[in-house]
This record gives structure tokens, C-alpha cells and sequence, in this order.
């Protein structure tokens, strides 16, 4: 794939991301949204750009996320109005008011919903992954991957060597524990003591596509470290001195990123004053 | 020869994976003895997949096949390990058809036996599955109820416990309710009680008391015969749930539907409230004939 051609796709996709959860931020914040909501603002550059690798593969993955999980939702094609709706707890919504924004669902995209048991997805991904031999991502975070059944799930997926991907949306925290106080081990490294492909990247687009190479081909986990800009839950952030990869990647690819920026800000924009003014 | 339920199970599955595109998963299922002779001697090519020994991820990946639409058949060798392997079945498999509109259909096997093996490995344990949602629980003892279950499975999208017993598998005798309208007491016995049940109701009869016997097959949803509800309210003294669970659980819930819908009084009876150990005596065991007499016993003299 053409490396400028993927940047700017990836950057798109996570263009719909921010500004989708930008709104998601100001509609916490007016209490238009009354539910949990987990933003994943700032780590949506994993997601754009694995499912852009996968629309070049031409491959329909089956997608297992968990809480956090708008970013993947949307990359993946989601229904974005489905989603505003199912946030503001509407039947139309895409799981009908029932998954709320921890348990996004939909049919279109394959993508299945969590449980609200974080890791759950692991075993679960590996198991109809094995069941249908058909490309399966599982995507969790580093706090999920410490689960003892998310363990158990690889060392079985790479026992059968099935096309799966484990990602590790690593944003170094469990609500608001640092991995260091929790572990002295990296998802890297067991993924290749399981003797499956191991990497730990940054969530640079092109260090995804750099470790794409065996996508589907054998099972592998991706360990992406990544930073969260919103709190755990909710609209409140810790500071702003957070590294923000949208910002990066729009400074690097300049007028042809701010245009999109732009043309995204006002799209989503409108789609969201759309869907509020509706009853 | 007639056909046992182990012949039942086994000539199923075979179908299952054959046939049907299925697959069974479990631990050392081609192990010794072929989980007591139940699972058809087949590879990991025709559906027969052995699983590692992590068994809450087990129950995680058995689910993720549920999404497939390959129905698998889950092998849980003593039901005391669904404390590791029910919560993601239940917590996903569950739940997934409601809040996602995504079947998920599993036919969970959960083996029961008994005697000096121990505080885990001992006796049913459906009680766990019971308070949750989004499953149905059957406890199939003979080659005809066994095939109940099966095909309901296979006609519809549930979650499906499948509460087995070692003690029935060489059974090829169907089991009858015998039900009137002059009854002391009705039994209803659960699992492997039922085979006690007979036995206490024949020696009862012998003796000179009415016992009836209403055979529960369907835990969840539990649903109450006509005649069963005819017999206990004409009954003398109501009537005892008999499991080989806790108590305080499966037992219990029943008991009380029962006593709601006739308003006779009902007793339960099933392990007692303390951990099995493996000695003879220190064992927590299912009622027995025995001690299923002397409860009949004791509620008609305490009553009369
Ligand atoms: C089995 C289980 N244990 C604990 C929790 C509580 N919990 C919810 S989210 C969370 C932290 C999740 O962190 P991580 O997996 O890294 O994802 P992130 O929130 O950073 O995206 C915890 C501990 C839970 N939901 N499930």
C-alpha cells in the first residue's frame, strides 16, 4: 500500500474518532449523555489504522473489543448514527439502549459486545476465532490483558496457530493504576514465551503497518502504547500536558490533514446537532 | 440389548460432529475411558477438541464457538469445575441473544457422581446456573429424556445445562411418574435421586403409605404439571424436593413454586450444609433410599 496514501486514509478514520468524541465530550458534559462513557480519545490511531491495513487486505475481520470501544466501532465502519443514538439511550441505538457505550455491537461490521467483564473478549475472540477459522481481532486494554483467562485464551490460540490479532490498546492504566505498580512484565514478551509473534510499538501508524506483515497469516499480539486523553470514564481530563498523536500526525502531513480535519469537525458536527434535535 | 443413555450420548455426539457440523470441546476428553464412555472416539478433524487445563478461558473460547454456527458441546468432567467454567458462559453465552440480538447456543454437559471423591468433584452443582438468566437447565436420566434435551437444543438458540449423572448412564429404563388423587406425600426428585425415589416409594408402599412421584427433568424453566398440582392438593401431606445439589439452592427455588401454586407444605432434601470430605464418613451424599423413607416417615407422623 502506498505509504502516503495510508497515512492520510488512517488519518481520516481517526478524524471521525476525534470529533465523534469530542461531541461525546460536550454531551457528557451538558448531561445530555447519562450513562458511563468511555472515550478513547487520543488512542485512536490503533484502530484506524489496523482497520485501514485490514480494508487494503480486503478482509472483514470479526472484531472483539471491550469498554473502550467507540474508536473501533467507527474505524471499522460503524453506524455512527446508530452509535449517537445508542448513547443517548434511544431504541434506534445500535444495540437498542441496551449496551450503552461499554457494550457496543454490530451486526454489519462483525463486531460482537463485551460483557462488562474486562478481558472476557480474550478467550472469547480466540474461541470463534477456532470455531469459524475466519480473521478475528481482540481488542483490549493493559489492564484486561493481565486477566488470568486472557492468558490462558493465547496460549491456546497460539496452540492452534488460528488468524487472530491481540491488540493491547496500552495506555499504561487501570482506571488510574500505572502498569508499573501492577506488573513487571510486558504482553510482549508472553505473547513469545506462548510462542506467538510478540511486538511492543507505538501507535504511530506506520509502526503498525511495519508489524502487519503476518496479519491473519498466524496468531500474533500487538502491544501499542498509547495515551488516553479523558479520564477513565466521563468528560474530565488529568492535564493537557498528554501526548496527542492526532496532533502529531496532522503537524506531519499538513495541508492535505488539516483539510480533512476540517471538513470531519464540520461533518460530525452537524450529524450529532442532527440526531439531538430529533426526539 | 437396549440402549443405555451412555449409548444415547455417545451416538448423539457422533451425529453432532458428523453430521452436523458440530464440535465438543473439553479436557482430556480421549482420555481413559472416553469420559466414561460417552464422547465417540473421534479427532480434532471431525469436531472433538481438546482444550488446555485453563478452565475459565476455557468456558470464554467455548462461548466464542456459540457464535459460530457450529453448536458446540461442552464437557465439564465434574460439575464442581463450573465454578471456573460458568462465568463467561453465563456472563456472555447468556446474556449475548438479549442484549445483542446474537445467539450464542451451548450444550453444556456437567457430570455428576458421588462417593469419596472429595469436596469438589462430588454431586451436581445447577444450582449455579439457576438464579441467571438466559439459560434453561435439564437433567436428563434416561435415553428418551436425554434426546428431550438434545433436540430442543438443536431447535432453538439457548444456553443449555445439561445436568448429567455417572449413575444414569447405564440406565436404559425410562422413568414414569406415578401420580393420584389419595397420596400421602409426592415426591419430586431431582437427578439421581430419582433412581432413590423408586426405591423409597416401592419399600413405602410395601408399608402401607400412598407415595406419588412427579419426576422433575425441566429445572429451568421449571414448569408444573396439571396432575402434579391435582395430586399434591388432594394430597395428605404435600410433598419433598429431592436433589443432589445444596439445598439452598435449585432445591429450595422449587419447593417454594410448589408450595405458591398449591399451598400444601413442601420439605427439601438434598447435600447438607458442609463440605464433602473423602472418607466414608466425613462424605456429603445425595438422600438416599434410607434416608428419604425416614423423611417420609417423620412428616406423616408429625402431621397425623
Ligand atoms: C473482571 C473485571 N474486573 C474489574 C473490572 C473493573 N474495571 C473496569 S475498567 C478497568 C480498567 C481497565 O483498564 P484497561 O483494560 O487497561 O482498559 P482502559 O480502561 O485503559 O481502556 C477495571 C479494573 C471489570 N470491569 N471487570
Amino acid at each position: 500500500m502506498n505509504e502516503k496514501f495510508f497515512r492520510l486514509k488512517t488519518f481520516e478514520k481517526a478524524s471521525y474518532c476525534r470529533y465523534f468524541e469530542e461531541e461525546v465530550i460536550k454531551n457528557l458534559k451538558n448531561k445530555n449523555i447519562k450513562i458511563p462513557t468511555y472515550v478513547s480519545a487520543g488512542q485512536e490511531f490503533i484502530a484506524a489504522s489496523i482497520a485501514t491495513i485490514c480494508e487494503d487486505l480486503k478482509i472483514k475481520p470479526w472484531i472483539f473489543g471491550q469498554h473502550r470501544c467507540h474508536s473501533i466501532y467507527i474505524s471499522f465502519g460503524g453506524d455512527k448514527i446508530k452509535l449517537i443514538d445508542e448513547l443517548l439511550g434511544r431504541k434506534t441505538g445500535c444495540t437498542r439502549g441496551m449496551g450503552g457505550s461499554a457494550s457496543i455491537a454490530s451486526k454489519e461490521i462483525k463486531m460482537f459486545g463485551h460483557d462488562g467483564l474486562m478481558g472476557s473478549n480474550g478467550p472469547i475472540g480466540v474461541g470463534a476465532c477456532f470455531a469459524t477459522n475466519h480473521p478475528t481481532i481482540v481488542f483490549m486494554g493493559d489492564a484486561a490483558a493481565e486477566e488470568d483467562y486472557v492468558l490462558g485464551g493465547l496460549g491456546w490460540a497460539s496452540t492452534k496457530n488460528i488468524p487472530l490479532i491481540t491488540v493491547v490498546e496500552d495506555n499504561n492504566l487501570s482506571i488510574l493504576t500505572e502498569k508499573k505498580v501492577r506488573r513487571n512484565w510486558e504482553m510482549s514478551d508472553v505473547a513469545k514465551s506462548f510462542k506467538m509473534e510478540g511486538y511492543n510499538l507505538n501507535d504511530d501508524p506506520i509502526d503498525l503497518l511495519k508489524h502487519s506483515e503476518t496479519f491473519f497469516k498466524k496468531p500474533c499480539l500487538l502491544n501499542v502504547n498509547t495515551n488516553r486523553i479523558y479520564w477513565h470514564a466521563g468528560s474530565g481530563m488529568d492535564g493537557d500536558k498528554t501526548f496527542d498523536r492526532y496532533q502529531e500526525q496532522k503537524k506531519k502531513l499538513g495541508e492535505e490533514a488539516i483539510e480533512i480535519d476540517k471538513r470531519v469537525k464540520n461533518e460530525i458536527e452537524i450529524l450529532w446537532k442532527q440526531q439531538l434535535e430529533k426526539q | 440389548m437396549e440402549t443405555t443413555v451412555r449409548e444415547t450420548i455417545k451416538n448423539t455426539t457422533k451425529k453432532h460432529l458428523k453430521e452436523n457440523n458440530g464440535l465438543l470441546f473439553g479436557q482430556c476428553l480421549s482420555a481413559v475411558g472416553w469420559v466414561g464412555g460417552t464422547v465417540p472416539e473421534l479427532t480434532e478433524k471431525d469436531g472433538l477438541v481438546e482444550l488446555s487445563m485453563a478452565d475459565v478461558a476455557n468456558g470464554g473460547i467455548v462461548a466464542g464457538a456459540g457464535l459460530s454456527k457450529r453448536r458446540p458441546i461442552y464437557v465439564i468432567r465434574y460439575q464442581g469445575f463450573n465454578w471456573f467454567n460458568a462465568s463467561i458462559i453465563l456472563n456472555y453465552a447468556c446474556k449475548s441473544k438479549e442484549i445483542w440480538d446474537v445467539p450464542c447456543p451451548i450444550f453444556i454437559r456437567g457430570i455428576a457422581m458421588e462417593g469419596s471423591i472429595g469436596p469438589v468433584a462430588g454431586s451436581s452443582q445447577h444450582s449455579i446456573y439457576f438464579k441467571m438468566p438466559g439459560i434453561k437447565i435439564i437433567s436428563p436420566m434416561t435415553p428418551k429424556e436425554y434426546l428431550i434435551a438434545y433436540n430442543d437444543f438443536m431447535k432453538n438458540d439457548d444456553v443449555m445445562y445439561v445436568s448429567e449423572h455417572r449413575g444414569s448412564y447405564g440406565n436404559s429404563e425410562e422413568l414414569n411418574d406415578s401420580i393420584a388423587d389419595d397420596l400421602d406425600l409426592v415426591l419430586f426428585p431431582i437427578s439421581i435421586t430419582r433412581f432413590e425415589a423408586q426405591k423409597a416409594k416401592k419399600q413405602l408402599e410395601k408399608e402401607g403409605y400412598k407415595i406419588g412421584i412427579a419426576n422433575i427433568l425441566w429445572i429451568k424453566p421449571f414448569h408444573i404439571k396439571k396432575e402434579w398440582e391435582k395430586a399434591v392438593i388432594k394430597s395428605k401431606f404435600g410433598g419433598i424436593v429431592l436433589d443432589d445439589d445444596f439445598t439452598q439452592g435449585v432445591a429450595s427455588n422449587l419447593a417454594y413454586e410448589l408450595m405458591k401454586k398449591t399451598k400444601k407444605n413442601f420439605e427439601v432434601m438434598g447435600l447438607k450444609n458442609k463440605s464433602a470430605g473423602f472418607s466414608k464418613d466425613t462424605d456429603n451424599l445425595p438422600p438416599s433410599y434410607k434416608d428419604i423413607i425416614s423423611k417420609c416417615k417423620e412428616i406423616i407422623k408429625k402431621k397425623k
